[in-house]
């Protein structure tokens, strides 16, 4: 577990300058590296936190001042470390068995807008098919096979939402919408199986047990639901049922 | 195993440093963890217009409540005495001042969220721009009330859009307030047009950012407001009571469906379930155009003459987090912060109240002794330094005083502004006039009315 706080300055009416944090566990093959991320860039530190192995700057470029700039959304895939950033690029670094020789290896374009979180799974059965799927303030959805060079399979448009929070489990993507909705894809194909009507405010994050096969959505209508994610059957469709 | 990282002195980010200065984290390992994530936030840099907007809106409702309660018919008045003429005139300035063009030009350039203190003291500038004059006390009672209010406005927006609907609200009962003067309703339509132009195309992610930088800048006031505590929309604690019934936002269906398709997008199975609240659909949508239904009644005038609002400090406190490691480090954002204080309050235009005119004090609390007694027992956590700024016409230097920031002064780290970009700033000084701060003209005996 990791609790973050920022320093508080002595005079609590001083603006705090450093907020915007995000932080992960990445689970690696051989390694667990601790990535934070921040309006100034990202950091990775090793597990038990007590040494930075890596800082990657966010590079603001030619951005005008009105966009905030941040990286946002932090997941492991193999051997790499994908962070998206607000200019919708995901970063995907290639991390090292041990020691600091972290490499940026690939920027990914999928999104044009902030992305807002990442999830990976490991890659199911022997064809490799998806096992990463990102997603971003308009709602834009990309699904990725993770490789050397990472491959977009396909894209599952927005309408207009954010989706702050996306979940990836048996090729199935979880996303939860800003109108409260979540909805259930089939991640091959990115057909859309299951719609739920589940909060009546945003929701702030979706959450998953991989065992059990169920998903946990909590919102700003202060409700946290509990779904169990299964297939029929017949068809092998995605369904969904409410639990608690 | 249990590691903790200090903030160390470097403030360079290298590998083998440990964390950079302002960043505290603290790392366990239980057995069998699974990874963690938690959810934060970042800045949006158009924050500021809304924040000032509303947040004025907010103060001249109170001012405008104040003023009535203690009215006396103009026949009857004493020379002392608030009458109608006085309160509408006072509305008049402190509007006038707030909507000036070039204070509006400064404000809607995009840059973060002032401190606190910072924005406590624009509008200490701005409740005294004109003959009305407020205690300390007042005044802190006046901020507390104005941030509690917008802070609960913001929590309960529907959606994150909803803010720009709450801040056309403000703005709609402004123009009510200053129906007989053309020139300011004038300034008021330009700034509305700018609020249209500035958000009016923004995504529904940039809205959220911008509602999560306003509810972090609200993160630790939990003063407890009576008005608020009777409607039972506060708890006891300060906290806000989310309501989970009503229409739901404009663009989210009603919860408790559940919708399963096929291959081809033909729904096959439909299951309802029972969600907890008790919702029903949006009405309709609301209109942000100049003039319409803002179907939302947040950022209306909840005050009414008769119901005094009372705050209450006890207990809001307590949640402020101890401050353990005392921060001699001048922050470097302070003095850029002046910089743009100055410049923002360089464009505000106050007039000073000339001739033999006397300055009228209005107490926000019932009575004169309420009022020292409540000067006399505020929290420390919760005073509200205010910083003086002297803004000069004829120099090309701002000199800046400050009641208690005297180690940031002394800080030699300039801003990160070119010379370039100075010029420019200095250009926009032109209509500085000379201001004292904190001038204070002899209060006159007030009669307070029960």
């Amino acid at each position: 577990m990791v609790a973050v706080d920022s320093e508080r300055p002595k005079d609590p009416g001083v603006r705090q300058g450093d907020l915007g944090l995000r932080v992960h566990w990445c689970v690696l093959p051989f390694r667990v590296l601790l990535v934070l991320t921040s309006h100034r860039g990202i950091q990775m530190y090793e597990s038990d936190g007590s040494i930075m192995v890596y800082w990657h700057a966010l590079d603001s470029g030619d951005t005008s001042s009105v966009q905030a700039v941040f990286a946002r959304g932090i997941a492991a895939s193999g051997h790499f470390i994908c962070v998206g950033t607000w200019t919708g690029r995901v970063l995907v670094f290639d991390i090292p068995a041990k020691g600091p020789n972290i490499v940026l290896s690939e920027e990914l374009a999928g999104h044009q807008t902030p992305v807002t979180d990442i999830a990976t799974e490991p890659a199911q059965g022997q064809d490799s098919v998806a096992d990463m799927v990102t997603a971003d303030d308009s709602g834009l959805l990309c699904v990725w096979r993770s490789g050397s060079e990472f491959t977009l399979l396909t894209r599952i448009p927005g309408f207009g939402i954010p989706c702050p929070s996306v979940q990836l489990w048996q090729g199935i993507i979880a996303a939860g919408y800003g109108n409260g909705q979540v909805r259930l894809y089939e991640a091959t194909t990115g057909t859309l199986h299951v719609q739920i009507n589940a909060h009546a405010r945003a929701i702030s994050a979706l959450d998953l047990a991989p065992e059990a096969g169920k998903l946990l959505s909590a919102a700003e209508d202060t409700f946290v639901h509990i779904w169990k994610l299964s297939r029929s059957p017949e068809s092998g469709y995605i369904e969904a049922a409410l639990l608690l | 195993m249990i590691g903790s990282l200090l903030p160390s002195a470097a403030s360079s980010w290298q590998p083998g440093y440990w964390t950079q200065r302002g960043l505290q984290a603290t790392v366990y390992r239980a057995p069998g963890s699974s990874p963690a994530l938690l959810l934060s936030s970042t800045m949006s840099v158009r924050t500021l217009p809304l924040l000032f907007l509303n947040l004025g809106g907010e103060m001249l409702y109170i001012l405008d409540q104040r003023l009535r309660a203690q009215n006396i018919p103009g026949d009857k008045a004493r020379k002392d005495e608030w009458t109608e003429v006085d309160r509408k005139r006072v509305l008049n300035d402190i509007i006038s001042t707030m909507f000036n063009r070039k204070f509006m030009e400064e404000l809607f350039k995009p840059q973060e969220l002032y401190s606190k203190k910072a924005l406590r003291t624009i509008y200490n500038r701005l409740a005294h721009a004109s003959i009305m004059r407020l205690n300390q006390a007042s005044m802190d009672k006046l901020y507390d009330l104005m941030t509690m209010a917008f802070k609960y406005q913001v929590l309960l927006c529907p959606r994150p859009k909803d803010v720009l609907l709450v801040t056309f609200n403000h703005l709609d009962a402004i123009k009510g307030f200053i129906q007989d003067s053309p020139t300011i309703l004038q300034q008021v339509d330009e700034t509305f047009r700018q609020l249209t132009e500035t958000y009016g195309t923004l995504s529904a992610g940039e809205f959220q950012l911008i509602r999560q930088t306003l509810l972090i800048f609200f993160q630790d006031l939990h003063i407890r407001v009576s008005i608020f505590l009777k409607d039972k929309v506060q708890n006891s604690n300060g906290r806000f009571v989310l309501p989970v019934s009503g229409p739901v936002p404009w663009g989210t269906e009603v919860p408790g469906l559940i919708r399963m398709f096929n291959n081809k997008g033909e729904e096959v199975k439909k299951t309802e379930f029972k969600h907890g609240g008790n919702y029903v659909s949006a009405p309709k949508e609301a209109s942000f155009e100049l003039y319409g239904d803002r179907v939302l009644k947040l950022g209306t005038n909840m005050y009414s003459v008769n119901r005094p609002v009372e705050t209450h400090m006890s207990g809001a406190s307590k949640n402020l987090t101890s401050q353990t490691q005392e921060n001699i480090v001048p922050n470097p954002l302070a003095k850029e912060e002046l910089n743009f204080l100055a410049r923002l309050m360089g464009g505000m235009e106050i007039k000073k109240p000339s001739g033999p005119e006397p300055g009228f004090r209005l107490n926000l609390f019932t009575t004169d002794e309420e009022e020292e007694h409540a000067a006399l027992s505020r929290p420390e956590e919760l005073s509200y330094e205010i910083i003086n700024i002297q803004a000069m016409q004829t120099v090309t230097k701002v000199p800046i005083l400050t009641n208690s920031w005297a180690t940031e002064m002394h800080t030699n780290g300039g801003t990160k502004k070119t010379s370039n970009e100075r010029k420019s700033w200095l250009g926009s000084w032109e209509s500085l006039r000379s201001q004292s701060s904190h001038d204070r003209a002899p209060a006159k005996g007030m009669t307070c009315l029960p």
